[in-house]
């Protein structure tokens, strides 16, 4: 069981450069063609700085600024119990190629289920550019099952 | 680039209108290992078959984030991106090799806060099994 302790924990801030050619390969793997998403010229040529981020993009960031093995063990937990329950965004502004973006994350609550068999544990994310100004919020459920 | 892209104005939508669908090819390991490395999701349950069997599991299954990120890409489809104010996913059931993610959505609500004009909908992704994302999402519109 996941102690409560852990209730409050805040991450040290990541800072996470957003690469063209990780947007590039990302809309790849969703089979997203449109330019915006995939093609810098078409991009330039829409009146975008760069590469639009897509709007699952905040929880990559998420991950990128988390090392789940150090996760695992702060937490005292293995990676094969854990499963993804939510994922929630909230948008601000977007975010481009080029962008460098600060994650923030705190653990805000752990909760038991099913008589303890699940728990979860909820993060909540905050993800700030390069000009100081929040883009995204997240709140992430990690669901950890005991048996 | 242009797109013929009709924006949904907030007066020409009503309650329980369906936004156009979106299906999937079918999920293989390959689009796995793509999304394993694009996304930086790298738990190896989404591409270790060793892995997963110790997990309990029978085979790898998808990145939940996978099937949110077709419903992205249903979204944007439909309204730009900046449209877009929250989106809350609950990850219902497992996807696997071989499933199709469609995608879905309708609806729910319309409402004025603040001088801007808001649209709730319900989206949904479903395999051939189970219900996989139940999901809500606002976004503003003109």
């Amino acid at each position: 069981m996941i102690d409560k302790k852990h209730i409050g924990y805040e991450f040290p801030p990541v800072t996470v450069p957003v690469e063209e050619w990780r947007l590039k390969f990302l809309a790849k793997s969703l089979g997203e063609t449109r330019g915006i998403y995939s093609d810098p010229d078409a991009a330039k040529a829409a009146g975008l700085p760069g590469l639009l981020a897509p709007p699952t993009f905040p929880f990559m960031l998420e991950i990128d600024a988390l090392d789940l093995e150090k996760f695992m063990s702060l937490l005292g937990e293995s990676l094969e119990k854990l499963l993804h329950g939510e994922e929630n965004f909230s948008y601000y502004a977007p975010i481009y190629a080029g962008d460098k973006i600060t994650v923030r994350k705190t653990i805000t609550d752990i909760v038991d289920k099913k008589e303890g068999t699940l728990q979860f544990v909820i993060s909540d994310n905050t993800f700030t550019n390069q000009d100081g100004i929040v883009v995204a919020e997240t709140r992430t459920n990690y669901v950890f099952r005991h048996q | 680039m242009k797109k013929s892209m009709t924006l949904p104005t907030y007066d020409s939508l009503k309650v329980g209108d369906e936004i156009p669908a979106m299906i999937s090819p079918p999920v293989s390991r390959h689009t796995l290992a793509l999304y394993c490395g694009a996304s930086g999701d790298h738990n190896p349950i989404h591409v270790d078959i060793d892995f997963a069997k110790s997990s309990g599991l029978d085979d790898v299954i998808a990145h939940g984030m996978l099937s949110a990120g077709y419903l992205g890409r249903m979204l944007t489809n439909w309204v730009p991106q900046s449209a877009i104010r929250n989106w809350k996913n609950r990850f219902t059931a497992m996807t696997l090799i071989g499933d199709s993610v469609t995608c879905s959505g309708k609806i729910v609500e319309k409402f004025e806060k603040d001088g801007e004009k808001f649209i709730r909908l319900e989206l949904q992704t479903n395999t051939l099994q189970a219900q996989t994302i139940v999901a809500e999402v606002v976004v503003v519109l003109a």
